[in-house]
């Protein structure tokens, strides 16, 4: 039979002090901040009406919307073509507005890297407004087109290219600064100018890591471009914003299948091509 | 010092000139053939989206004089002249701002513990059971995928007009989205200490809680902050949908054509971003240096 070893308090303490030592300061801060923040949820909720008798109500009728969507059911045939068509143009205006995004965003985008703009005013300039147009709701940006070209599709493919403008600018100049200088020092070597050290020493290397990005994007944009529809820009969210409101919950939950369905076809065949892109390893953190 | 160039001979650099030749013109083939497929979508997709260069050269004219009309009063002055006048309705402004912050705030805290019980359940190396780890995935899966404002759609019809289907829809969202990122934090971790603590008959609760959590807080916390971020800037538009927040004012200024009142909540909110962009940056940065010193 094992013999119990005899416990020797005090040269374990010894050993390890800082188990026994009084709650430190750092710790005592931290049940402060936990504490604080969780007051201010509970304050939000309460000012929200969690606690009363609508989120309860509310919770009920959920259920019953829920029982009520089950199972899918297009309603006709026609239906069924309208919304395909739609799903179609859906995943037009994400094509378009991506692609040429990626177009206008590319020179923006050398302008606002530090590495090919020596001018500092420039390219904090052009960081600013990057950040700004970011800012800006995608919807937001929907609503300013609508304004121009009319209701329809052009106006959420012209909402997509505008916020992701913003958003491949930063991203862009980001894998522009993060290139290696020595191709470009190279070609400055033998006697070639700014122009052709961005032509063969930056793009070539960059290359790869932007259309990654650009495809990773095509299918986030799939997913706005099913919700612009709401505001009147074209796609499946006309139609989905239709059926939820005038509660033809059989009609939303089929339009939801579609849109889970055509978003995750999207998304292993933009990670299928990224992956042929920049090799698997690299292709898993955008 | 002065160096020559070794100049091969005729006869062997021929075939290796001309095996250059060829690779750079399969080369060029290739890039020719990708950008001709691109081509081919863009015509296609510019047919479904009823792309209009005609109409959009005519009235791009429209769209800087908008833009520059966001920045004038009704009055003709520019919005700089009288601050007072352009931001009249401060204080609704604030306190619909201020919504829409603890909106963010209550749905992504929401979000974010939910998220917290389900990652253990859906990683693939802590998971207690196979079929438990799928669920818990598609179930997150769907969570994302669904737009927040089809959630935020359904929700009004549920809980009615409110902030109240506005934090629901974040913190759905924010559950499905934090549920992957946390499962994938979780999947990464050393499994030695949760194998250190399970080998001392620890249940599988107690071996995640002394095991697992001490590895993945400062992540979770970190990509929690990263969310947050996000859905200040989703709360901001609940409201074209009628749940709650800032948006509500916004769509309606755009609608009726406030042109400065649009311009005076679009630099609050900008702002509000941008200050709680650079905020939970720093602390995130503060969180990775913890992490690394570990």
């Amino acid at each position: 039979m094992a013999i119990r070893p005899k416990i020797d308090l005090m040269a374990i303490r010894d050993r390890h002090p800082h188990h026994f030592a009084a709650i430190s300061r750092e710790r005592v801060s931290m049940a402060a901040l936990a504490t604080g923040a969780f007051v201010l949820l509970v304050y939000g909720m309460a000012q929200f009406g969690f606690f009363g008798g609508t989120f309860l109500a509310g919770m009920g009728r959920l259920a019953e919307i829920a029982g009520l969507m089950l199972p899918p059911d297009p309603g006709s045939w026609g239906h069924v073509r309208v919304f395909i068509m739609a799903l179609i143009e859906t995943v037009a205006i994400a094509l378009l507005g991506t692609l040429v995004a990626a177009v206008v965003a590319l020179p923006v985008a050398l302008l606002a890297a530090k590495n090919v703009t020596t001018a500092r005013i420039l390219h904090f300039l052009s960081r600013r407004s990057l950040d700004t147009i970011r800012s800006v709701d995608i919807l937001v940006w929907a609503l300013i087109w609508i304004n121009v070209v009319g209701l329809g599709p052009f106006a959420g493919a012209l909402a997509i290219m505008t916020s992701d403008i913003g958003t491949f600018g930063k991203l862009f100049s980001e894998a522009i600064e993060a290139a290696d200088r020595k191709p470009v020092e190279g070609i400055t070597s033998s006697g070639g100018g700014r122009i052709l050290g961005v032509r063969f020493g930056i793009l070539p290397e960059v290359f790869p890591v932007l259309a990654s990005q650009v495809l990773y994007y095509f299918e986030s944009n799939t997913r706005s471009a099913t919700i612009i529809g709401i505001v009147g820009a074209g796609g499946i969210g006309l139609y989905l914003a239709e059926a939820i409101r005038t509660l033809e919950l059989q009609q939303t939950s089929f339009i939801i299948l579609l849109i889970l369905v055509t978003v995750a076809a999207i998304d292993f065949a933009s990670s299928q091509l990224r992956f042929a892109l920049i090799g698997r390893r690299a292709g898993s953190t955008p | 010092m002065s160096s020559t160039i070794v100049q091969l001979p005729e006869a062997q650099l021929r075939p290796l000139l001309a095996a250059y030749a060829e690779s750079v013109r399969s080369r060029r083939w290739h890039t020719i053939l990708i950008f001709a497929c691109v081509a081919v979508a863009m015509a296609l997709s510019s047919i479904s989206a009823e792309v209009a260069p005609l109409r959009f050269i005519d009235n791009i004219g429209r769209f800087t004089s908008y833009i520059v009309r966001l920045f004038y009063l009704e009055s003709g002055a520019p919005v700089w002249s009288d601050p007072a006048e352009w931001y009249w309705g401060l204080w609704r402004w604030l306190r619909l701002l201020g919504e829409t912050l603890l909106m963010a705030y209550v749905g992504t805290l929401l979000g974010a513990l939910g998220a917290f019980l389900l990652c253990f359940l859906a990683a693939a190396n802590v998971a207690p059971r196979r079929w438990l780890r799928i669920v818990v995935r598609r179930f997150c899966e769907l969570c994302r995928t669904v737009p927040e404002l089809v959630f935020a759609l359904m929700f009004v019809i549920a809980f009615g007009l409110g902030p109240m289907a506005g934090v629901l829809a974040v913190a759905i969202h924010t559950l499905g989205a934090l549920g992957k990122q946390f499962a994938e934090v979780v999947e990464n971790i050393d499994m030695k200490p949760v194998e250190g603590v399970t080998s001392t008959g620890a249940a599988w609760h107690v071996g995640m809680r002394f095991g697992a959590l001490p590895q993945v807080m400062s992540n979770f916390v970190s990509y929690t902050l990263l969310r947050f971020e996000i859905n200040v800037r989703g709360a901001a538009v609940m409201g074209f949908v009628g749940a709650g927040g800032i948006g509500q004012d916004l769509v309606e200024a755009i609608r009726k054509f406030y042109y400065s009142d649009v311009s005076a909540i679009l630099v609050m909110i900008v702002v509000t971003v941008a200050l709680i962009d650079a905020g939970t940056a720093r602390v995130r940065h503060h969180l990775i240096g913890l992490e690394e010193k570990r």
